[in-house]
This record gives structure tokens, C-alpha cells and sequence, in this order.
């Protein structure tokens, strides 16, 4: 399977939608060639804006620039752009309902080396609290191109999860994908795991494992975090009786989080959140890390497993 | 005044070139991390290491001890290897940089690593980390001073002018700050990205007693840091001149080597150069 980071279909995006919109402008944060926004930054050089290492101000100007017309796309880390810019995104960005897309890389542990303070295990359940904020967490190149076109479409504040590590692609590009809807990838009758970003990917091998011993689960690629598919989750829970949720994110405040709010409201039946345990991350490669933080294909079916013998 | 003669100059300087070649085999090692700016940072923190700060590596949390913040938290591996050189822990050590499980995280991180005084790497945090150490000095009334470290282009965060006003107005003369004046950052060099000149006016505007010096010089540094004891009633701010990847000259003044580690060959060559 070919692979491909989230970040570089991100930046590969940048560059056919500046070329077929005008009013698209850029910002980062001295990171453009980690975050992918360099090569827009080359062929736009007028629609580009580098903030230097200030990432409060990024988001404060480009709240600024959305007020006065332009479609904004500020990218840095996603725990410089959720973490250190917060208050920023709220007041300035979400609070006026403005049209700035804060596309952040870097996510996750699968940052790898650089370590604990620059992993964000947080960033999804810091945007998801902010009233009106969208949130999207693409699980490969293909979605990932798919959801910046359609967050250019749709108009106000919008935060997209974007990883640094090359991973496998699971769609291709007459992929049909639609912010707020999940996607159905496996349809089987025993329980659900609703995955988002690279987790997804890893959830389709778990379903072949558990398929040879008799497991049939349905996959669901929960892409938009918020507004969350509601229907799509009840209808789950109603049709397999238990869920599993799986994401590279702390499991407090993240798609676990989400899935459960609308579980336990709407229709009450067993739900296990794979994610970061409630810990920082660290240094590591990235394929190491998602072993040691447990977020494997073998961990996601022994959690299956686990789940089917509460029921 | 501390005397500066030749004797600790030359102490300084042998200490210098082996945090260097540390630098560079560890990283090489590591696969990955920030080579330029732990080389230009070099000179600077073996004059603190060696021969400014009162600290005691049997005791790394004796209360009275001098503290040193690396702001710009990506340079790492200055700090590690000064630490391994000053007998924190043994050199061996270096060469987990970066791997699963290390104390010697990517970037510092104060609950593994005896002797790091601030977790860092997001940048301008430090800054007021080390602000907080000198208010707490002067609070216990103790002595003891803190340093730390900035890099140019971390002077873009609005947070280190934020401490830096607070340092000046709360009258900290017991905190001196470096910046690490390469002249780059990650995207190119500082003057074309977001430019934070001039550098020396704004510390001043801000009340810092401000002063210069060529980031290489060993000798110049340990005069330097030898008057700015002698201030008091403000915080000092040492803007050094210095030269990213110091000492090999493929990497010097080079912004590829922001964030690129030296494979076995150029750590060959640049080896060869750090003698
Ligand atoms: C808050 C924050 N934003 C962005 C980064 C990513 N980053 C790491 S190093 C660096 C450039 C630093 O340049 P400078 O301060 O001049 O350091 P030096 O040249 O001494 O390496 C950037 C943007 C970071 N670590 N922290
Ligand atoms: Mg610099």
C-alpha cells in the first residue's frame, strides 16, 4: 500500500486550491517546510504570511485577514496551534464565527523523536470545547485533500489534525466524503470501532484478525470529531451492541469522549476508548511509541475481545 | 571578580570542543535533532558550566546552587553533554539521546534528567521559567543567580518580552540572559522571516542592562560575565554573536542544519574538524 503523511496531501491540496480560489491566503509559523505550507509560500508568495516563531499573533492576524474577506489557513504544530494559540482560536477566531482553518501537523505521539513537549495528546479535546468549532482528524492523503475542499466551502472556524508519519492510504481519489459524516468502512453484526486518523487504517487490520476467529465488527472512519455523526453512532450502538473507539489522543476529551456523550444519552451500551492513557508522551520513533502508548492493531483486537466478554 | 587567566581559559575552551564532538556523535547517533544551534550555543554554556556557575553535581538539587534554563529547548544536546562532562552523569549516557525510555528526552525534560533545572522546547517558556527561579531568589534571599538561554529567533515570541518586562520591573539583577545570536531560525534567517532587530535597543527599552559579545570567545564571555556580576538593580541580557553549527564548516551558517542530524559520514568530517 502506498504511503503518505496527512501533512504533505495537505500541502499538495494548498497548492490546487490557491491556484482555483483567489481568496485563499496562508500563514504559519516558522515551520512551512515541517508543516508542508512552503511550497504554497513559493508559487504564492503574495498570499503567504510567515508569523516568524509567534504563534498567538498568527492566529490573532488571521482572524484580521478572515474578518476582512480572506479564507485563512494558519498552520503550525498542532500543540504550538491548540495549545499555546487556545485563547487566540477562542476569542479571536471561534467567538466572531470567523472563516480561518487552523490546520496543525505534528499531532500525536507519531511525532516521534523531538518527544513529551511536542507531542499533543490534548489538542482535540481542547477544540472540540470551543462552541461552533469544527473538528477533523483525516485518516489518510485522500480524505485528508477531500475534507481541506470542503472546509474551504464551509464557512467559519475549523481545526484539522494532520500527523507528521507517513501512513498507508486506505482511499482513492473518487473518495465521496462529506464533513459530519462518518464513513462505513466494514459492516459486521458483533461490535462497531469507530477510529479516526491513522488509527483508522490500523483498525481494518484488526478486523481481519478478528475475522478469522469468527469476530465480524463493523469499521467506521469517524473523520469529523464535531459536529459528531450522531445517527451514524446510534444506529451502531443499536446494531452490534458494543463500541470500541480508537484514536492517536488522550481518551479524555477526544472521539472516546464524544462517542460516549452520544452513547450514554441516546442508547446506553458497552463502549471501550483505546487511546493515550492519561500521560504524556516521549521520546521514541513513532513506530515505537504507538507500540509502548498501545496503539496497535493486536491491542485493538485484544480490546474487542475484551469488550465482546463484558457483553 | 573571578580572575581569567590562561589556565581557565584553556580549561573552558578543551571542555568546549569535547561538548562539540559529543554533540555531533550523539546526535549521529540519534538520527535526528537540532545540530546548528546546539554548536553555536557551545562556547557559551561550557564558560557557564566550567567556569561561572557555583554547582555541585554530587548534589544537583542542593538549594543553593546557580541554575541554568536552555530556552531554546531544541539545543539539547549542549545542555546533555555539558551536564555529562561536568560529571552529572557519565558520557556513556549520551548516546541514548532521543531513543525510548532515555532521560535524555529531545528536548529537556526536568523529571528524568538530574540537573536540567526547566522542562523545555516550547519556545519563550523558558525565559519565564527562569524569570519565576530569580523572583524565588530573591524572595528566599539566597544568593544564587540564574542564567538562560534564548535563541534569536525565539526573541519572536511575544512571552519573552512579557518576562522580560517583568525581570526588569521586578529589578532582578540576579538573572542574566543570554541570546544565542545566530542570525537564523528555521525558515531562513531571522532579519527575513521576522526580523527581532535590533536586539540590543529593545532589552534596553525594556530595561535591561545589555551588553555584547562574540559567542566564541571564551575569554571575552568570561570577562563579560565577570561585569555583569557587578549590576545591580536590573537584569542583564548578553546578546552573543555566534555562529550556527560552530566548528564545522559545512554546517556553519548553513539553515539546513537547523534540524538535521549528522549521518556517519559528515560526523566523520566534522570530527575531523573539531580537533
Ligand atoms: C513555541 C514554539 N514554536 C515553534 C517551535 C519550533 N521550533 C523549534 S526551533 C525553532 C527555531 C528557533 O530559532 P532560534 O531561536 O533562532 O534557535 P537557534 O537558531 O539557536 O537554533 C522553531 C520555530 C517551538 N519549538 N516552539
Ligand atoms: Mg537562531
Amino acid at each position: 500500500m502506498e504511503k503518505q503523511a496527512t501533512r504533505e496531501a495537505y500541502g499538495k491540496a494548498l497548492l490546487e486550491l490557491g491556484r482555483e480560489y483567489q481568496d485563499i491566503v496562508v500563514l504559519d509559523a516558522d515551520l512551512s517546510k515541517s508543516t508542508k505550507t512552503a511550497e504554497f509560500a513559493g508559487i504564492f508568495p503574495d498570499r503567504f504570511i510567515n508569523a516568524g516563531i509567534a504563534e498567538q499573533n498568527l492566529m490573532g492576524m488571521s482572524a484580521g485577514l478572515a474578518a476582512a474577506g480572506k479564507v485563512v489557513f494558519a498552520s503550525t504544530f498542532a500543540v504550538f496551534a491548540a495549545g499555546r494559540a487556545f485563547e487566540q482560536i477562542r476569542n479571536s477566531i471561534a467567538y466572531a464565527e470567523l472563516n480561518v482553518k487552523v490546520c496543525a501537523t505534528h499531532a500525536g505521539i507519531t511525532v516521534g523523536e523531538d518527544g513529551g513537549s511536542h507531542q499533543s495528546v490534548e489538542d482535540v479535546a481542547l477544540m472540540r470545547s470551543i462552541p461552533g468549532m469544527c473538528v477533523v482528524v483525516p485518516a489518510d492523503g485522500a480524505s485528508t485533500r477531500q475534507v481541506l475542499r470542503k472546509l474551504y466551502k464551509r464557512s467559519g472556524p475549523a481545526y484539522l489534525r494532520l500527523g507528521r508519519l507517513a501512513v498507508p492510504n486506505i482511499y482513492d481519489d473518487d473518495l465521496q466524503l462529506e464533513i459530519g459524516r462518518g464513513i462505513e468502512l466494514k459492516e459486521g453484526k458483533d461490535a462497531t470501532i469507530i477510529g479516526c486518523g491513522i488509527m483508522v487504517e490500523k483498525a481494518l487490520q484488526a478486523s481481519l484478525i478478528l475475522a478469522g476467529e469468527g469476530i465480524m465488527v463493523s469499521v467506521v472512519d469517524m473523520h469529523t470529531i464535531k459536529p459528531l455523526d450522531q445517527e451514524l453512532v446510534i444506529r451502531k450502538a443499536k446494531e452490534t451492541g458494543a463500541i470500541l473507539t480508537v484514536e492517536e489522543h488522550s481518551i479524555i476529551g477526544g472521539l472516546g469522549s464524544a462517542v460516549c456523550e452520544v452513547v450514554s444519552e441516546y442508547c446506553p451500551v458497552p463502549v471501550l476508548r483505546l487511546g493515550i492513557e492519561d500521560q504524556f508522551g516521549q521520546s521514541g520513533s513513532p513506530d515505537e511509541l504507538l507500540q509502548h502508548y498501545g496503539l496497535s492493531v493486536d491491542k485493538i483486537a485484544q480490546k474487542v475481545r475484551n469488550l465482546l466478554k463484558i457483553l | 571578580m573571578k580572575v581569567i587567566n590562561d589556565q581557565a581559559v584553556q580549561q573552558v575552551e578543551e571542555k568546549a570542543l569535547a561538548m562539540k564532538r559529543h554533540i555531533v556523535t550523539m546526535l549521529c547517533e540519534a538520527g535526528s535533532g537540532h545540530t546548528g544551534g546546539s554548536l553555536s550555543a557551545s562556547d557559551i554554556v561550557a564558560c557557564l558550566y566550567f567556569w561561572e556557575m557555583n554547582i555541585d553535581p554530587e548534589h544537583p538539587n542542593w538549594e543553593d546552587r546557580d541554575r541554568f534554563v536552555l530556552s531554546k529547548g531544541h539545543a539539547a544536546p549542549v545542555l546533555y553533554a555539558a551536564l555529562a562532562e561536568r560529571g552529572y552523569f557519565s558520557v556513556d549516557k549520551l548516546m541514548s539521546l532521543r531513543k525510548l525510555g532515555s532521560p535524555l528526552q529531545g528536548h529537556p525534560d526536568k523529571r528524568k534528567l538530574p540537573g536540567v533545572e526547566a522542562s523545555t522546547g516550547s519556545l519563550g517558556q523558558g525565559i519565564s521559567w527562569a524569570v519565576g527561579m530569580a523572583l524565588a531568589g530573591k524572595m528566599d534571599k539566597k544568593d544564587y543567580r540564574v542564567y538562560a538561554m534564548v535563541g534569536d529567533g525565539e526573541l519572536e515570541e511575544g512571552m519573552v518580552w512579557e518576562a522580560s518586562m517583568a525581570a526588569a520591573h521586578y529589578k532582578l539583577d540576579n538573572l542574566l540572559v543570554f541570546v544565542d545570536h545566530n542570525g537564523l531560525q528555521i525558515d531562513g534567517r531571522i532579519t527575513e522571516v521576522m526580523s527581532p532587530e535590533p536586539i540590543t535597543d529593545k532589552f534596553r527599552a525594556f530595561g535591561w542592562e545589555v551588553m555584547t559579545v562574540d559567542g566564541h570567545d571564551s575569554r571575552a564571555i568570561m570577562k563579560v560575565l565577570n561585569s555583569a556580576r557587578d549590576v545591580k538593580g536590573k537584569p542583564v541580557a548578553i546578546v552573543a554573536e555566534t555562529i550556527k553549527g560552530k566548528g564545522c564548516s559545512f554546517m556553519e551558517n548553513r539553515v539546513e542544519w537547523h534540524g538535521t542530524a549528522p549521518n556517519r559520514e559528515e560526523k566523520e568530517k566534522a570530527l575531523a574538524e573539531l580537533v
